[in-house]
């Protein structure tokens, strides 16, 4: 058992190392290339599905109002980090706006989940106490309305009302969304582990149940909205420095459905799933399945079902096949461990053997 | 200031617009009450009829058109209840949400292929969009004609489920399923029924939504299909006379927000804030039944 911890520490700092290193040639050698935006947007996608997961998969509460949060985090982030010369600029209508400070990346983004968290409170107060589909629709409406307000001219001289924000503090390096979102993810593993999150799965388990335990429903919904809300926010600040504009239409509903879908192909209640979820719907929606948007890919053959817009109708063929017969995802509630992939490999080493035996005896 | 005429034109397309969301709100009610599930691709299929209509018109008259679209409307309905959520019958609740958000993504997307994602004009119905001139005002036949046939429907569909017995059925189911199945209702054809009747209703709110609007976009079945749901919980959900004035209700709200120029932004966000209100200060809506719990 011993020598199993080694090994796994020894084989998890390898693949950190050759995660880095990779990364690094990326960042240096392609940077502008499809690879790098993909790991970039995946890197963003995961903090964000992973948020999501805590709520939908850790407490059990369905919330549909994560693109919300991500949109007053991107706002709040874009709105503190513009710098003071170019506000004329870019509040082009509202006479360079009513804020005319700019305060450091570094506060801008904790800025960005702290903002979102005070407005999930205020939300959650009322809201958290209702049942699964009510919850549902009650934080899409909620997500609505901020969208709304946001576009609202009244707030314009803040919000820069449907006009697009720029030239806000930016990153430069693809290792900067991975580190931000890192550093999340190892928080909420973190906070997973410890008796909050047990308390969030006992809820999730059976609410009533829970609650005859001596869990404080109340109190462990709200955590979990806060916290899950806190690091959509800081999500969104990532996805507004990726796109390097913001503007809110595009914070819409569909959005708060696909970052869903990742979750549910990764695996309701499986942090590792969301990650891995993340990137392979990044790559595929991006890169791996543009040649299906291409009428003619190969060889200059004219395939004429093949044009824009069929890449999302397989897509989304291909998520409807995940959710009815493959309903636990890639992941399904379990985490990756060295010791899975090696029971994986020996039990289809196993299965190889036993075939092969009876083939032999027969 | 403006005088009564524009009042009443108001008032007028509120009702209007009212009565669209309240058939499409019967769909969302009538499947809630007996699969507790919200159909997120309700509003979808709505979409879906408008687009039926434009391509089917393309090639017949309109007197052959109608009724074809109403039933691949309805087939359509039914097949998305078959292929989606029936295997899912057992599945916790969530994954059934999560099915009918895949198909509502997979609906949106089909439409986005088919017409490149642009949006189609909607076949011109005479009858519907002739002008009229009642006392002074001018006003589309459709206005009136909306309502009308809306109420006309919903008895219909009152009668249909207080007299008949697959309405009885219903009933039964949506009290209890388990107990109504073991008394010999068989679920599966009740539910087909429901979806029949949902899409049905949504197929004739299409047609009408549609040649007032005059165009159909993939995206346009999202809000008033939402804004439908929140009719639909806003007069208790399962309750076909709380959807109708819901209905009702938001319509003519958001065709007054809609007339103010600084708050016509606000006309979506409107429906929704009374969605949480509603859910705070009554939340099985004016007309629902109370559920509790069991352990």
């Amino acid at each position: 058992m011993k020598n199993n911890k080694k090994r796994n520490l020894l084989l998890s700092l390898i693949l950190a190392a050759i995660c880095i290193a990779f990364l690094l040639y990326v960042d240096k050698f392609q940077h502008y290339s499809m690879l790098a935006t993909v790991l970039k947007k995946g890197a963003i996608y995961s903090l964000v599905a992973v948020s999501l997961n805590l709520l939908n998969g850790f407490t059990g509460l369905f919330s549909l109002g994560q693109a919300g949060f991500m949109m007053i985090g991107a706002y709040t982030y874009s709105i503190l980090t513009i710098p003071v010369a170019d506000r004329a600029g870019v509040y082009q209508y509202f006479d360079g706006g009513i804020v005319q400070f700019c305060v450091p990346m570094i506060v801008g983004l904790i800025l960005a989940g702290i903002v979102p968290a005070i407005f999930a409170w205020l939300i959650g107060l009322p809201v958290l106490k209702l049942k699964s589909d009510y919850l549902a629709i009650a934080t899409l409406g909620f997500a609505e309305i901020m969208r709304a307000i946001i576009q609202w001219k009244q707030v314009g001289p803040l919000t820069n009302a449907s006009n697009l924000l720029k030239k806000f503090a930016n990153f430069d390096s693809i290792l900067f969304p991975f580190i931000v979102s890192a550093i999340c993810i190892g928080f909420i593993v973190l906070l997973i582990n410890s008796t909050y999150g047990r308390a969030f799965k006992a809820i999730r388990d059976d609410e009533i149940a829970a609650e005859a335990m001596g869990i404080n429903l109340a109190k462990h919904k709200m955590q979990a909205f806060l916290i899950s809300s806190f690091f959509a926010g800081i999500g969104g600040a990532l996805l507004a420095m990726f796109q390097s504009s913001v503007q809110a239409s595009t914070f819409t509903s569909t959005m708060t459905y696909e970052i869903l879908l990742i979750v549910v192909i990764g695996g309701i209640g499986s942090i590792t799933g969301s990650i891995i979820g993340s990137f392979l719907y990044i790559a595929c929606s991006e890169w791996w399945l543009r040649f299906l948007d291409d009428p003619a890919p190969y060889l200059h053959v004219n395939i004429s079902f093949m044009r824009p817009g069929f890449r999302m109708l397989v897509f989304s063929v291909v998520i409807m096949i995940v959710v009815l017969f493959f309903r636990k995802g890639i992941m399904g509630d379990r985490e990756f461990s060295w010791d899975g992939i090696f029971n994986f490999f020996k039990k289809l080493c196993k299965k190889k053997d036993k075939s092969a035996k009876e083939v032999a005896s027969k | 200031m403006h005088d009564a005429a524009y009042y009443i034109q108001l008032l007028l397309s509120g009702v209007t617009v009212g009565s669209l969301y309240a058939l499409i709100a019967i769909g969302y009610t009538m499947v809630y009450g007996i699969l507790r599930l919200i159909n997120f691709a309700h509003g979808d299929i709505f979409m879906m009829a408008g687009f039926f209509m434009v391509y089917i018109s393309a090639e017949c008259s309109l007197a052959v058109s109608i009724p074809l679209v109403l039933l691949l409307t309805v087939i359509l309905g039914v097949a998305i209840e078959r292929a989606a959520y029936k295997p899912l019958r057992t599945a916790p609740r969530m994954s059934v949400m999560i099915s009918a958000i895949g198909v509502s993504y997979l609906l949106q997307n089909l439409a986005n292929y088919i017409t490149g994602g642009i949006a189609r004009a909607y076949p011109d119905i005479p009858f519907f969009t002739q002008v009229m001139n009642v006392g002074g005002l001018s006003i589309k036949r459709i206005t009136v004609i909306t309502p009308i046939l809306t109420i006309a429907l919903v008895v219909v569909l009152v009668i249909l489920i207080q007299k008949t017995k697959i309405g009885m059925a219903m009933r039964a189911v949506s009290r209890d399923f388990e107990t109504s199945q073991l008394m010999g209702i068989k679920i599966n054809s009740v539910i087909s029924m429901t979806f029949v009747i949902g899409s049905f209703l949504a197929g004739v709110a299409s047609i009408l939504y549609f040649s007032n609007y005059g165009q159909v976009s993939p995206m346009i079945g999202a809000m008033p299909g939402l804004k439908a749901f929140v009719a639909a919980v806003f007069g208790g959900i399962g309750s076909i006379p709380g959807a109708v004035i819901g209905a009702f209700i938001i319509g003519i709200c958001e065709s007054v927000i809609k007339a103010n120029e600084t708050i016509a932004v606000f006309s979506n966000a409107f429906t929704f804030a009374l969605l949480i209100v509603i859910l705070l200060c009554k939340p099985n809506g004016l007309f629902g039944e109370k559920l509790t719990e069991k352990v």
